[in-house]
């Protein structure tokens, strides 16, 4: 299968059977493996200038054209040879420093040289990427704060989580990996079927899916106030059609992705990182092809099929809901592009006391009034609106110094701890006692301040 | 209750955590005929805790209340008695992100210092994995041991008293993450590279001063590590507040009564009750900062081994 990645299209073929972060080179079409280490280049003349006094930018230091260099490579040169000829015609190379002629064989390199390397799919690998190349598809979630949430929401094995997340997928993944398959995960969906294309990224074994529930959103008011019947899911064909195509397509994805994780382990679950970018993405392209097919194989899957997977879909339901009404969640997470103020009030119902909750937002003012809302409501303390920043380093001799800061973009979280819940306090969900409360509330926010 | 298992109801030998409001609280071992004193009076274990759910509000005989939570390794983090600097909750969420942990991971860690971290690794490699600590300080070793029995993890980690720069962290090539917080990191990369499982894994390693830093990178490289990368994470933490600005008077209000002249305020007094025109102040919710925040904790290299 042809797979495009940085403006070089390979195949994968021979990538299999080697380890994970191989690095390979690509030549044309295919991979080769080179080694490890390519031993270092050791520029034959190490003489350097200490300053750039009489360095003159007149453009005419390379001496080599654009048309000698498209020959060389059409020639399919080695991108080292080319390099190396770079240097060799670059008049002001010598007099640059050491340091700078380091910089300046990094650069051609990471322009000549062509490597990748093949990692296992992981949340580090797979927040990182969509970070970097698909920030709007996890609403802008950089990868510390999600680290925070698996924190901040306890996340381990064997708990029984309710998740709520438009972020393809990702942050279920994220909680699925930290699960290891044990305990039991109930995914809020909106609209027709949970996304889940980050999910399957990961590769995770069929039998993490077992105990891995949905259930939409749509309902939560009805199963909250107790008239929820599944009599109520059929009533809506166009929506319940809508469910079917996306839930068959999306199971079946998973399926060939674990026929092919277990035969040949580096092709699909496999991630391209371009080391020299340190840089990864997921070919995205590869997806689509094996999308179409799926879409083929879908529509030759007759009637009675799709009879059984409607069935085994509210038999699942069912289950989901059972799980819910216990309303014993050892946690709550949240992270989508809805406001997150209903979302809580309303999930919020679903979880045990003394356990921990995460809202994401990528904007701090609807987690202000979600703050607020959450005090009047009262049942859940030790809350802590809070952002993280990351700052990257470069570390070399001499030329230590901080990357690049990303502030502000990463998103900010609400985190508390819920409590068992006032009797007296429960039952007043009329509006008079939220009215009596919200003087209090705000009353405990003005003996803040002086401290 | 564990810290590797939630569970409901308060027992008796669990340690559990009395919140006592704003970010006040402290952790207490559950004991029958044990008496707690708090500010809002005394917590008497067999009939205040015993028996109640986790989460519940207890009276104490002051007839102030407080709540009793279910211990996690973040709760122990804000508690735990301190026998050396920790690491923090922001710290310990990129570490076990970027270390890759999860369930059934072999972890190594030294030195186990407070025990701070290792609460946090412990809890994400359960149940099937494992933690090798290292703490070269017998009495601080002993002392860990003795709080992971007390925690119901002893069977998940196994603490080693001996210096991990000259021993190593005494298993080899079963791991697959090692975690390094000791003041030279750089002499300890060659036993982290032999614990490191045969196929790769990955490192991490804490320092607060570039030039530790500078020293572990030059090692890492040394030792073939590659993706090298050190970073530093900030948490800043809002208070969320209403706060009222005061409108100026600029003479405009005979103006303001007539016509609605006065644009910019007249959408926020009709959108929320609280802007008040009379006492000429507008109010809105914002979320600030604490006045003083932790600028600086650590920097964290991290690097691969394939």
């Amino acid at each position: 299968r042809k797979i495009i990645f940085e403006k070089q299209w390979f195949y994968l073929d021979n990538a299999i059977g080697h380890i994970y972060g191989t690095t390979f080179e690509v030549t044309s079409g295919g991979n080769l493996q080179p080694k490890q280490e390519v031993e270092e280049t050791t520029t034959e003349t190490k003489e350097a200038g200490t300053d750039n006094r009489n360095i003159v930018d007149d453009g005419k230091s390379q001496k080599l054209t654009h048309d000698d260099i498209k020959a060389l490579k059409d020639k399919g040169i080695k991108g080292q040879e080319i390099v190396q000829q770079l240097i060799e015609n670059s008049t002001t190379f010598r007099d640059k420093t050491e340091f700078a002629q380091d910089k300046y064989i990094k650069k051609k390199k990471k322009k000549y040289e062509a490597v990748i390397t093949i990692v296992k799919p992981s949340t580090r690998i797979l927040s990182t990427m969509y970070y970097a190349r698909e920030p709007g598809k996890i609403n802008h979630l950089r990868y510390d704060t999600l680290a925070q949430m698996l924190t901040l929401g306890n996340i381990h094995a064997g708990n029984k989580m309710i998740v709520m997340e438009t972020c393809a997928g990702l942050v279920l993944g994220a909680v699925m990996e930290r699960m290891g398959g044990y305990g039991s995960i109930i995914q809020m969906y909106p609209g027709g079927g949970p996304v889940r294309a980050a999910t399957s990224c990961f590769g995770f074994p069929k039998p993490f899916f077992d105990n891995l529930h949905e259930f939409p959103l749509s309902k939560v008011q009805s199963l909250l106030s107790g008239t929820f019947t599944t009599e109520t899911l059929p009533a809506d064909p166009e929506e319940n059609a809508l469910v079917e195509g996306e839930s068959n397509g999306l199971s079946e994805e998973k399926q060939t992705s674990f026929q092919e994780t277990e035969e040949e382990p580096a092709t699909e679950g496999a991630m391209e990182i371009n080391p020299t970018e340190e840089q990864d993405t997921m070919d995205i392209n590869a997806e689509d092809v094996e999308f179409k097919e799926n879409k083929e194989k879908e529509n030759k899957e007759n009637v009675r099929e799709k009879q059984i997977k409607q069935w085994e879909r509210r038999k699942k339901l069912i289950e989901a809901a059972a799980l819910l009404r216990e309303k014993n969640a050892d946690g709550l997470i949240v992270a989508s592009k809805f406001h997150p103020t209903p979302l809580l009030l309303s999930l919020l119902e679903f979880v045990a006391p003394s356990r921990p909750f995460v809202v994401y937002c990528q904007y701090k003012e609807p987690l202000l009034e979600c703050y607020t809302k959450l005090r009047e409501r009262g049942g859940v303390i030790n809350l802590k609106l809070s952002e993280t920043w990351l700052r990257n380093y470069q570390v070399l001799p001499d030329r230590s110094h901080p990357k690049l800061t990303m502030s502000g973009g990463g998103g900010y979280l609400l985190s508390g701890i819920t409590v068992v819940l006032d009797k007296g306090k429960s039952d007043s969900s009329n509006s008079e006692a939220l009215k009596m409360e919200e003087p209090s509330s705000k009353r405990c926010k003005l003996q803040d301040l002086p401290c | 209750m564990s810290f590797v298992e939630y569970g409901d109801t308060i027992k008796d030998g669990d340690t559990a955590i009395v919140f006592l409001g704003h970010e006040s609280m402290f952790p207490v071992k559950v004991q029958h005929g044990t008496v707690t004193q708090t500010k809002y009076g005394v917590i008497r274990h067999s009939t205040d805790l015993i028996g109640k759910k986790y989460g519940s509000k207890v009276t104490c005989s002051k007839g102030g209340w407080v709540f009793i939570l279910h211990p996690t390794p973040e709760l122990w983090t804000m508690n735990l008695p301190h026998r050396t600097q920790i690491l923090y909750s922001t710290d310990i969420s990129i570490i076990t992100m970027m270390l890759e942990l999860k369930p059934g991971s072999i972890v190594c860690e030294s030195g186990t210092g407070s025990g701070s971290l290792s609460h946090a690794l412990i809890r994400t490699v359960a149940p099937t994995g494992h933690l090798y600590t290292v703490e070269f300080h017998q009495q601080r070793a002993e002392k860990a041991r003795e709080e992971f029995r007390e925690h119901g993890v002893e069977h998940l980690v196994t603490v080693t008293n001996q210096d991990v720069c000259k021993n190593g962290f005494g298993v080899s090539n079963i791991a697959d993450a090692v975690f390094l917080d000791i003041p030279s990191p750089w002499e300890a990369i060659g036993h982290a590279k032999s614990a490191l499982k045969a196929e790769g894994g990955r490192i991490c390693s804490f320092s607060p001063c570039i030039e530790q830093v500078q020293r572990t990178c030059l090692a890492m490289e040394e030792y073939g590590f590659t993706e090298i990368n050190t970073l530093e994470i900030l948490l800043r933490v809002y208070n969320v507040r209403t706060i009222g600005l005061q409108i100026p008077d600029l003479g405009k209000a005979a103006e303001d009564n007539s016509s609605s002249g006065f644009d910019s305020s007249s959408p926020s007094h009709q959108g929320s009750p609280c802007a008040n025109l009379q006492q000429g102040t507008v109010q809105f919710k914002s979320g600030v900062p604490l006045r003083e925040v932790v600028g600086h904790t650590g920097y964290l290299t991290f690097a691969t081994k394939s």
